[in-house]
């Protein structure tokens, strides 16, 4: 018996909740779960945990594209059933984990994998670049502005070395999300790519009564740039909103509420680059990702003015910065003055925060560097 | 043989990163739909925008939650997308899988879906990506009954709760971070599949402050393992480290040419507190000092432990930009017992002495961050019956304008004007 279209609540199951993480736990996980005595990354990408008891579980940690079809992970289960007792796990960046309790096994399973290394890149650990975490983008989002798989790919073409290397200061977390309601929380990321919209949203006047509650649409607005209005559609006259397009700032909102508001565009929408954030409380506290490049264009199938910009950053940052220096915290130490300076990027008043609570970013003392920005003040 | 000509994503299937493009491809073999998944983006890559349309309320009878309805606007040009709604199945702790109930997943999708997945969508579910609207009753079926599982959340509700992999496989994790995540998840099955919330309301559980689930940066009950004794010291593993014979850092920087491990200048002087110092070969800490950031443990993880005596730390309200601008979770209950002994109680009294406030004063789509800005962090304290104390604020408020209550006011607020007038001539 199945679902039965005509009796749609017979015999239906609900809150099951999830399956019991005790039941996907490999024998060597399940066995010394919180008796773990320390870790070592012996090679890129390759984990070892030593237990209490003395045993020890190898990782090895490969990328992958998170849009992944079921054949490629059945190929997954494949080598989690040759090499793993039958499990597997995935990390909060999107990356593969494959355990094992010894040496053999894990020498085994990497040389597997290096057979088929197109697939399955080893790396992810240490002060690399890990994998991206992203969205959904043109591939199945209603409201972005770039795409996020093939930014994400051109990007991590270009940063390929440092995913299998662990030669950088410190970790280096991207993570792109296609519009700003970030779906991705790139908020706090060493390097975010966003989607953002240039253009204010037009207003359907033919569908907004049917598809729309008008008070909504207009509380949606932040900045109160939305106001109620009328418009002919034809011989009628019918309720609608009319966009102060002086005071928009492009968020979008408004479109979530209102689907009768589209804002994007093929030449208004495109990439900001925000740089410097973290979650981890190591060192110095969590931090936002700050605007460094406002707008950069859209540019199918390979995005160059963004991989260009993230590779630049990332460079500058692998030769300035010092051990355990996270992005934010170089660009702190050595000034963004300087950031600015070092990685060749032009300095624009779009990066002075003018939203609310502004007045916290601007500067209010006269320490400060003199860089390139100020010559026209200090040459004669 | 290709359904549609793709000369853009083409470009996608070179390079070393593995090819999503090449990937779509191979499963165009057996669900064609994937051809018109690959011609639509590509009309997007020509075209420069999305070809999706807003929104569509779809989902399962008696949730509101766990499927996102989506439609194509070009579905003559791409019928196999015309329908291609997401459905979000609740994950397992730490995002561990047996490759059996894997494949059953696999199995399922393959019936009734796209083909395509996310392993994983950004709250944590696994995620099938495009699906038809007839499909959607027949797969919960299948996945309630012949998988014993279950869809995760989405729109107004408690989002599908998310953790670290915490004890299961890191010597750091100052409590079970699968375990509070499966047993809250389970307890709160009818606030994930029914919304009842003025907005989402998002758990995240990171084992230690390092906080691999970014829980202070994306949820508004975020669960932050944390310890209130010593750091756990072993000298003798000190001198190994000091001798180079361990790699710092667990070998995170072996790649890069940095030098001889240098003990005062990679972890004293690094110490936010500057509470470390080397007494000859012996590393001391004033632990009273300590703000627990991690950073020594992080670098020396075979001299250096959590102390003893865990739990956690709750902060409350962080969210990405929309609308107000992004926002961290403010620290509110600076320790708490994490114990499976009470089937965790009290963290179950803090979670619904913050819902039971917001659902009823928290706005239409005001994440509780937002409200709680709204009101101030003085106002939300009161209602969460904590006392104010100098760790919750980097700093004292550096204005005067203190919301003083009558009752704080000798004599209150009640006077006579004229009484003043007899004495103040105007």
């Amino acid at each position: 018996m199945g679902y039965d279209p005509n009796n749609p609540m017979e015999g239906r199951i609900t809150d099951l909740g999830p399956r019991s993480y005790t039941e996907m736990l490999p024998p060597v996980i399940a066995a010394n779960k919180g008796k773990w005595d320390y870790h070592e990354i012996i090679a890129p990408g390759v984990l070892l945990h030593v237990s209490e008891s003395g045993a020890e579980c190898y990782t090895v940690r490969v990328g992958s594209p998170r849009l992944v079809s079921i054949a490629y992970v059945r190929d997954l289960c494949d080598i989690a059933d040759k090499h793993c007792e039958g499990y597997l796990r995935f990390t909060t960046r999107n990356n593969v984990e494959f355990m094992v309790d010894s040496k053999e096994k894990c020498d085994a399973l990497i040389a597997d994998l290096k057979t088929q290394s197109s697939k399955f890149p080893i790396g992810g650990t240490g002060a690399c670049v890990t994998n991206i975490v992203h969205t959904q983008g043109w591939v199945h989002c209603h409201t972005p502005a770039t795409d996020a798989s093939g930014p994400v790919k051109a990007v991590m073409d270009d940063l390929f070395e440092y995913f299998g290397s662990m030669t950088l200061p410190a970790q280096v977390r991207i993570a792109l999300a296609c519009c700003l309601n970030m779906c991705g929380a790139v908020h706090a990321s060493d390097i975010a790519i966003l989607g953002i919209h240039r253009k204010p949203p037009m207003v359907d006047h033919s569908r907004i009564t049917g598809v729309c509650e008008i008070p909504l649409a207009i509380s949606a607005c932040p900045l109160g740039a939305v106001k109620p209005a009328k418009a002919k559609v034809g011989d009628q006259e019918v309720k609608t909103v009319q966009v102060n397009a002086e005071r928009c700032m492009f968020c979008g909102n408004c479109y979530t509420m209102c689907p009768a508001m589209p804002l994007a565009d093929p030449d208004g929408d495109g990439i900001a680059i925000l740089v410097g954030g973290k979650v981890s409380n190591a060192k110095s506290a969590p931090k936002f990702s700050k605007l460094v490049v406002p707008f950069l264009p859209n540019t199918p199938p390979r995005w160059p003015e963004t991989v260009a910009v993230i590779r630049k950053i990332v460079e500058v940052y692998a030769k300035d910065a010092r051990k355990y220096e996270r992005i934010g915290e170089w660009a702190e130490r050595i000034g963004w003055e300087k950031f600015f300076e070092k990685c060749e990027i032009p300095f624009t008043d779009k990066s002075i925060d003018d939203y609310r609570l502004a007045y916290d970013t601007w500067r209010t003392t006269t320490q400060f560097k003199f860089t390139k920005a100020t010559e026209a003040y200090t040459s004669k | 043989m290709a359904k549609h000509a793709t000369p853009l994503l083409d470009e996608l299937e070179k390079g070393p990163w593995p090819s999503f493009v090449t990937d779509m491809k191979r499963q165009a073999e057996t669900h064609p739909e994937c051809w018109d998944i690959l011609g639509q983006l590509e009309l997007s890559y020509k075209d420069k925008i999305t070809h999706w349309k807003h929104g569509g309320i779809v989902g399962v009878f008696g949730y509101g939650g766990g499927i996102v309805g989506r439609y194509s606007d070009v579905p003559k040009k791409f019928p196999g997308v015309e329908h291609f709604h997401t459905v979000r199945i609740a994950q397992p702790s730490g995002l561990y899988y047996s490759t059996k109930n894997l494949r059953a997943l696999m199995d399922l999708w393959d019936k009734y879906g796209s083909g395509m997945t996310n392993m994983h969508g950004s709250t944590g579910d696994m995620i099938f990506l495009g699906t038809r609207t007839e499909n959607l009753e027949p797969l919960f079926w299948d996945l309630t009954h012949d998988l014993d599982q279950d869809l995760g959340g989405s729109g107004s509700n408690l989002r599908t709760p998310s953790c670290c992999l915490g004890e299961s496989r890191c010597e750091w994790s100052c409590y079970d971070t699968q375990d509070v995540c499966y047993h809250l998840t389970m307890h709160y099955q009818d606030e994930i599949h029914r919304p009842a919330f003025p907005y989402k309301f998002k758990f995240k559980f990171s084992g230690c402050p390092n906080d691999c689930v970014a829980a202070i940066a994306r949820s508004d009950f975020a669960l932050l393992g944390t310890w209130k004794d010593d750091i756990r010291i072993n000298q003798a593993a000190v001198k190994e480290y000091v001798a180079g014979n361990y790699p710092s850092n667990g070998g995170a920087h072996a790649g890069g040419d940095w030098g001889k491990f240098d003990i005062k200048k990679e972890v004293i002087n690094l110490c936010p507190t500057g509470c470390m110092w080397m007494e000859g070969d012996e590393l001391k800490i004033d632990n009273a000092e300590c703000n627990r950031c991690m950073h020594c443990i992080n670098v020396m993880p075979r001299a250096l432990k959590p102390g003893k005596e865990k739990g956690a730390t709750v902060c409350v309200g962080a969210k990405a930009p929309i609308l107000d601008g992004a926002q961290f979770a403010t620290m509110v209950i600076p320790f708490i017992e994490v114990s499976k002994e009470n089937e965790y109680e009290n963290l179950i009294d803090v979670i619904e002495q913050i819902w039971d406030w917001w659902m009823e004063v928290g706005k239409n789509r005001e994440r509780v961050g937002e409200t709680m800005q709204r009101v101030g962090l003085p106002t939300f304290l009161r209602v969460m019956e904590i006392d104010a104390m100098p760790q919750h604020v980097k700093e004292p408020r550096s204005n005067p304008y203190v919301f003083w209550k009558e009752e704080e006011v000798e004599g209150g607020w009640e006077r006579d004007v004229q009484a003043f007038r007899r004495k103040h001539a105007a």
